[in-house]
C-alpha cells in the first residue's frame, strides 16, 4: 500500500461519485452538463495562457541547450546540426522531433549493478514506446472527439476515423460482443498505454520512490475518462445523436440538457473537465512548457556569437590610472615611480 | 535583475499562444456559434401505422447496431431467422426485409443520423441495392 496512489485513487473515486450521485439522485444535469464543462475550458484556456506568459517571464541570459551531439567548428570536423543546432533552422527541427517523437525520453537509461559488481547502463526503450503510444492515441482520441462539435464534421476527422476504426475483426459471444460499433484503436491504446505507465509508477521501487500523488492522479484520471467512454461506446450505448445535439449546444452557448443519457455520460464529461481544470496547475503544463525548454529551444552557437548577460548594470571602477591621477605629485614626492610624469600631464 | 516584469520573446510566445487558443477554440469558431439543428428522422407512413418497433425506440436509438449484429450472427451463422421481442411478438431477422420494410426512407432515416454522428456502416455494402428503397 502506498499513501500517494491511493489518494490519488480516492480522490477519482469521490471525482466519479459527485456527477454520478449528483445527476442520479439529485438531477444535477445542467450543473455537469453545462457550468461545469464551460467554467472547465475557461479555466484551461486562460490559466494555459498566464502560466506560459508567466514562464516567457523568466530570463535565460545564457545559452543552456543539452549537446547531444559534436557543436559545429572547424570545417573538417563534422558537426551534428539537429542534435547540437547552430542555426535556427536546426532548432526548429529538432524541437519538431522532440514534440513530435520524444528523442529524450529515446535516450532513456536504465543503471543497473551486475552480480559481479559492475555497474552497467543499459537502453530502456519501454517508456519511450510507452509514452508515444499514450500521446499519440490521445491525440488522436481529441482529434476525432471533434465528430461531435462540427457540423458538417471535417473530412480530416472522417479521415482520422477511418484510420483508426475497424469494423471487420469481431470478437463475438452472447455475453461479449466487440466489433460493432468499430473499433476505434487510439481508445484501446490510450486506456492501454495508461494502465501500462502506471503500473509501471506502482510496480518498479526507483520508479514508485520519485512517484507523487499528483503523478498518480491524472494517471488515474485519464484511465477515467478513457474506461468511461470505452463503456459508452462498447457496452451501455448511448443515444449518439442526443450527445451531439447536446455537445453542439455547448460549443455554440446555446445548451440544452439532452434527454435519456445516462450517468456514464456525465462522468465521462466531469472526468474530462476535470482534467480541463486540473490542467494548468499541473505537471501537464509539460504540453506547453516543452516549446518553452531551453536546453532545447536554443541555439548552441556560442562559440560563433557572443551573448552578454542582458542585465549587466554599469560598474563603478576606479583605475590604476585614475588612481595616479589622484596622486600623481604627493607619489612623485614620496619618490614612488609613476606611469606619467608630471610634464606629460600638464601638456 | 530587470525591475519590471516582461515577457522574453515576446513575438514567438504570443504568437504561440494564438495558435494554441485558436486550435482549442476550433469548435467554437468552426460553428460560428450556429448549431446545425439535430436531424428529424422521417418516418414513413407505414412505420407510422406500425406505432412500435421491434424494440423500444430508446433501445433501438442506441442498441441498433448491436441488434443487427446479433440478428447477422443468428441468420447467417446459426440459420435462425425468428426474433421474438420483449412483448412475445415474432419477427423476420432481416434487415431488408424487416427493418427497411417500414423503414423504406434510408436517405431520411438512416442516413441523417448516420451522417450527423459520422458513422459509416458497412451494411450498405450489402444491402445498399435495396428495391424496396424509394428515393
Amino acid at each position: 500500500m502506498n499513501g500517494k496512489y491511493m489518494f490519488s485513487l480516492l480522490a477519482i473515486f469521490v471525482l466519479f461519485l459527485l456527477p454520478y450521485v449528483g445527476v442520479t439522485a439529485f438531477g444535477l444535469k445542467t450543473l455537469f452538463g453545462i457550468f461545469i464543462p464551460l467554467i472547465a475550458l475557461t479555466i484551461f484556456i486562460i490559466g494555459f495562457v498566464r502560466r506560459i506568459k508567466g514562464w516567457s517571464e523568466s530570463p535565460v541570459p545564457f545559452r543552456i541547450p543539452t549537446t547531444c551531439g559534436q557543436q559545429k567548428s572547424l570545417t573538417w570536423i563534422e558537426s551534428s546540426p539537429i542534435d547540437n543546432p547552430t542555426t535556427k533552422a536546426g532548432v526548429v527541427v529538432r524541437m519538431i522531433l522532440e514534440v513530435m517523437l520524444f528523442r529524450s525520453l529515446f535516450r532513456n537509461l536504465k543503471f543497473k549493478r551486475e552480480s559481479n559488481g559492475i555497474l552497467s547502463y543499459s537502453w530502456e526503450l519501454w517508456l519511450w514506446l510507452g509514452a508515444l503510444a499514450f500521446h499519440w492515441a490521445f491525440l488522436v482520441t481529441i482529434v476525432r472527439h471533434l465528430r461531435f462539435f462540427a457540423e458538417p464534421i471535417p473530412y480530416f476527422v472522417r479521415a482520422l476515423e477511418f484510420f483508426d476504426s475497424f469494423f471487420r475483426v469481431e470478437f463475438f459471444t452472447d455475453a461479449f460482443q466487440v466489433g460493432l460499433p468499430g473499433i476505434y484503436m487510439s481508445g484501446i491504446v490510450l486506456l492501454a498505454a495508461a494502465i501500462y505507465l502506471l503500473a509501471r509508477r506502482i510496480l518498479l521501487a526507483q520508479v514508485r520512490y520519485v512517484s507523487l500523488a499528483a503523478d498518480y492522479f491524472p494517471l488515474f484520471l485519464i484511465i477515467g475518462i478513457a474506461v468511461s467512454g470505452i463503456m459508452m461506446r462498447y457496452a451501455s450505448k448511448v443515444d449518439i445523436v442526443g450527445i451531439k445535439a447536446f455537445t453542439m449546444g455547448l460549443v455554440t452557448l446555446n445548451p440544452t440538457i439532452p434527454e435519456g443519457v445516462g450517468a456514464t455520460f456525465y462522468v465521462h464529461l466531469f472526468f474530462v473537465s476535470v482534467l480541463l481544470i486540473y490542467f494548468p496547475f499541473s505537471k501537464l503544463m509539460h504540453m506547453g512548457g516543452i516549446f518553452m525548454s531551453p536546453t532545447r529551444n536554443l541555439t548552441t552557437d556560442t562559440r560563433a556569437k557572443h551573448y552578454s548577460n542582458p542585465w549587466n548594470y554599469p560598474v563603478k571602477t576606479h583605475t590604476y590610472e585614475e588612481y595616479e591621477d589622484d596622486y600623481r605629485e604627493k607619489m612623485i614626492d614620496a619618490g614612488l615611480p609613476v606611469d606619467k610624469e608630471l610634464a606629460e600631464v600638464k601638456e | 535583475m530587470p525591475d519590471q516584469k516582461q515577457m522574453y520573446d515576446k513575438g514567438k510566445v504570443v504568437a504561440g499562444l494564438v495558435i494554441f487558443v485558436v486550435l482549442i477554440t476550433f469548435p467554437f469558431w468552426y460553428n460560428h456559434l450556429k448549431a446545425a439543428p439535430a436531424p428529424q428522422l422521417e418516418l414513413t407512413k407505414k412505420a407510422q401505422a406500425a406505432k412500435n418497433c421491434v424494440r423500444s425506440k430508446d433501445y433501438m436509438k442506441a442498441e441498433h447496431m448491436q441488434l443487427l449484429d446479433v440478428w447477422r450472427e443468428s441468420v447467417v451463422r446459426n440459420g435462425e431467422r425468428v426474433y421474438v421481442n420483449e412483448e412475445g411478438k415474432e419477427f423476420n431477422m432481416s434487415l431488408t426485409n424487416t427493418c427497411l420494410d417500414c423503414h423504406s426512407n434510408k436517405a431520411e432515416f438512416c442516413d441523417r443520423c448516420h451522417n450527423y454522428a459520422s458513422v459509416n456502416p458497412y451494411c450498405w455494402d450489402c444491402h445498399i441495392d435495396n428495391p424496396k428503397e424509394k428515393k
